[in-house]
């Protein structure tokens, strides 16, 4: 029974058939034998673009999540746009090819829009994508994109695009498998977010043939094609005891011996209040502020974004929510805020925090709005300043939040040179939340978004467990909160592990949280210091995550 | 030609849902209606490609124009779905 390894970045586990993404080579337009009769090559051209709206259509009318839906609408109205066909029709009657006339009618709306960046730069592949599926029916080829179905499958691509896993159906998606991606990748991300099990930088995943038998695991990144039943069976009793698990705890987070430990939901906005609400979050660990600035001509303002604010913070009146300030730049450029200068590598920009000070009325307008949001509410608002290296950064950042009336001001920690530095910023600041998703990708040098690096992408990474502990013993010395807000902290297994090395709150994505609080009720703060202990005593991140399992003794009753 | 100006007041702009449901009240209508931002070049407000490229932002003006019989009402409809945020 052949098995592949991959890096397992949404729990659970499927099996079914495998269906793999259509990938079309598409011939070039030019090529393309004219049929001589303009009206003829029209009438082609207008069929397959109408036969790719039709299609659009039915997926949209058995998408189940309205997001897809609206998407799916989106691209058959862009199919049929008349614009679009108007052109198609007169290239065709000035001699074109069907194909060509596509092919061309397609790239003047591609570079005009290509041209505005920010949210119509994801259009742009949507344009590719439908001209794709429009000449690839032309030419009698499958369509290209996530396969139809008509039984739920496992689905296994190269790699997987935003615009693809936008469509992705949790009802119809059994577990995703990738040749390519890291744990922090889009794909990761919301398959998690989905619940749907994933396995990502699975060498050899692309070649599995369609139709086998696949049985994925997203916690330990096992791939087995060909299963035996009893195999199935064990891999579902797993997936059963931890739904038993998952759900038999509730209310606050605190390990076995009662130690607490708060567990927080990570938001983009108030839309995701009800599914951290759903899931037990004691409040918010990460609110991320960017949605509220993208795509705008201007920065949005005082008063519109007090609004938006007072919304998430009403919904935990017992409760904290911790806002990070606008992390803008690097691969998140806004119009209103441009680089300064040509970055030839924007993750090493002026980013975050960095922009902030070179735009401090940005940063003044959204302490002052947050300052205003929180007055008269019980929640306890804390505040966060992205990429902050030294103490330089530290001081600016919490003297601005004292002037705006905030009074608890923290700092992520995800740059390298802060967590060895932990103790110098201590003192200068209420409290810490370490990034794990970027504290990875500087500790070990490599992008998040390009797969061949997964392997270093790990969490467990001792050098990066090294750093989590340095910041948490600091934090420690100075009898000050840190807490950890990246992916690494929905891995129940390694939420264990960050306790142990001194993490006071964990947040995560919200449907995360039952098999965490599970797990961290399941064991002692001792048992998660030891666990701690040699996993950092280890070589390598397979090595980590083997050592601190033996001290994690329940998770494998858990299914995990 | 009958006009209205109003403020795209939706978050993502004239764009996503917003834009596809402008679309949409548009090719209701018999008559041809435009889009443009003040001075500039008008689109045909039935073309989701031609609006995306508009780019409009929240914040911004643009101004829906039509002619002929109903176009009061259509226009009325239109500049209602620009200047609520959905």
């Amino acid at each position: 029974m052949p098995e592949l390894t991959g890096v397992g970045v949404s729990p659970g586990t499927g099996s079914g058939p495998v269906r793999r993404f259509v990938e079309v080579s598409l011939p070039s337009p030019a090529q393309a034998v004219p049929h001589g009769d303009p009206h003829l090559e029209r009438a082609r051209a207008l069929a397959a673009l109408e036969a790719v709206a039709v299609d659009l259509e039915m997926r949209a009318r058995h998408a189940t999540r309205p997001e897809a839906r609206d998407v799916l609408n989106a691209q058959s109205m862009m199919v049929r746009d008349p614009g679009l066909i108007g052109g198609v029709s007169g290239r065709a009657m000035e001699g074109a090819t069907a194909a060509v006339a596509i092919g061309r009618s397609f790239q003047i709306y591609r570079d005009m829009l290509a041209v505005t960046g920010g949210y119509l730069a994801a259009r742009v592949a949507d344009l590719n994508d439908l001209r794709d599926r429009a000449v690839a029916r032309l030419y009698r080829l499958p369509m290209p994109g996530i396969p139809v179905s008509d039984e739920p499958f496992v689905l296994v691509a190269r790699d997987l695009a935003p615009a693809d896993t936008a469509l992705l159906d949790p009802a119809q998606v059994l577990a995703i498998v990738t040749e390519q991606g890291g744990p922090t990748s889009h794909t990761a991300i919301l398959a998690r977010s989905l619940g749907i099990p994933a396995v990502v930088g699975c060498p050899g995943a692309a070649s599995i043939a369609e139709g086998t038998i696949a049985l994925v695991d997203g916690a330990s990144g096992v791939v087995r094609l060909d299963p035996s039943s009893s195999d199935v069976e064990r891999v579902r009793r797993a997936a059963a005891s931890r739904a038993t698990a998952a759900g038999a705890v509730t209310g606050k987070g605190m390990t076995s011996d009662g130690h607490p430990v708060p567990l927080f939901a990570n938001i983009g906005g108030p839309g995701e209040l009800a599914a951290a609400l759903t899931h037990g979050a004691e409040g918010v660990g990460l609110y991320r502020t960017e949605l509220l600035f993208l795509d705008r001509a201007k920065a949005p303002s005082q008063e519109e974004q007090r609004d938006v604010y007072r919304e998430v913070l009403e919904a935990f009146p017992a409760g904290r929510v911790v806002v990070r300030v606008l992390d803008a730049g690097g691969d998140k450029p806004l119009t209103f805020l441009p680089a300064p200068g040509a970055e030839p590598n924007p993750g090493l920009g002026e980013r975050g925090l960095r922009l902030l000070r070179r735009y401090p009325e940005i940063l003044t307008a959204q302490l002052a709005a947050l300052a205003s949001a929180a007055r008269g509410l019980p929640v306890k608002l804390q505040v966060m300043a992205p990429m902050v290296t030294d103490i330089a950064d530290a001081e600016y950042f919490v003297k601005a939040c004292r002037k705006a009336g905030i009074a608890n001001a923290g700092i992520m920690i995800e740059v390298p040179a802060a967590a060895l530095r932990a103790r110098d910023l201590a003192p200068a600041v209420d409290f810490f939340s370490i990034g794990t998703n970027d504290l990875i990708q500087y500790a070990c040098a490599a992008d998040r978004e390009v797969g061949a690096l997964a392997r270093l992408l790990d969490p467990w990474q001792p050098a990066v467990l090294d750093l989590v502990g340095i910041a948490g013993h600091a934090a420690h010395e100075a009898g000050m909160a840190c807490g950890v807000c990246g992916e690494a902290a929905a891995d129940p297994a390694l939420a264990c592990v960050l306790a142990g090395l001194g993490a006071t709150s964990l947040s995560m994505n919200a449907p995360a949280l039952p098999l965490v609080r599970a797990a961290l009720a399941a064991h002692t703060m001792d048992e998660c210091r030891h666990a701690a202990k040699t996993a950092r005593a280890a070589a390598s991140a397979a090595e980590a995550r083997a050592a601190a399992r033996e001290h994690l003794h329940a998770l494998r009753d858990m299914g995990l | 030609m009958i006009e209205r100006k109003v403020t795209v007041e939706s978050k993502v702009g004239l764009h996503a849902r917003p834009a596809a449901l402008f679309v949409q009240t548009a090719a209701k209508a018999p008559m041809e209606i435009t889009v443009a931002k003040p001075g500039g070049i008008p689109v045909n407000a039935k073309s989701i490609l031609s609006l995306l490229a508009l780019d409009a932002r929240r914040g911004e003006q643009i101004v829906i124009s039509a002619d002929g019989e109903g176009a009061e009402q259509i226009l009325d409809d239109l500049a209602a779905l620009v200047a609520e945020d959905a």
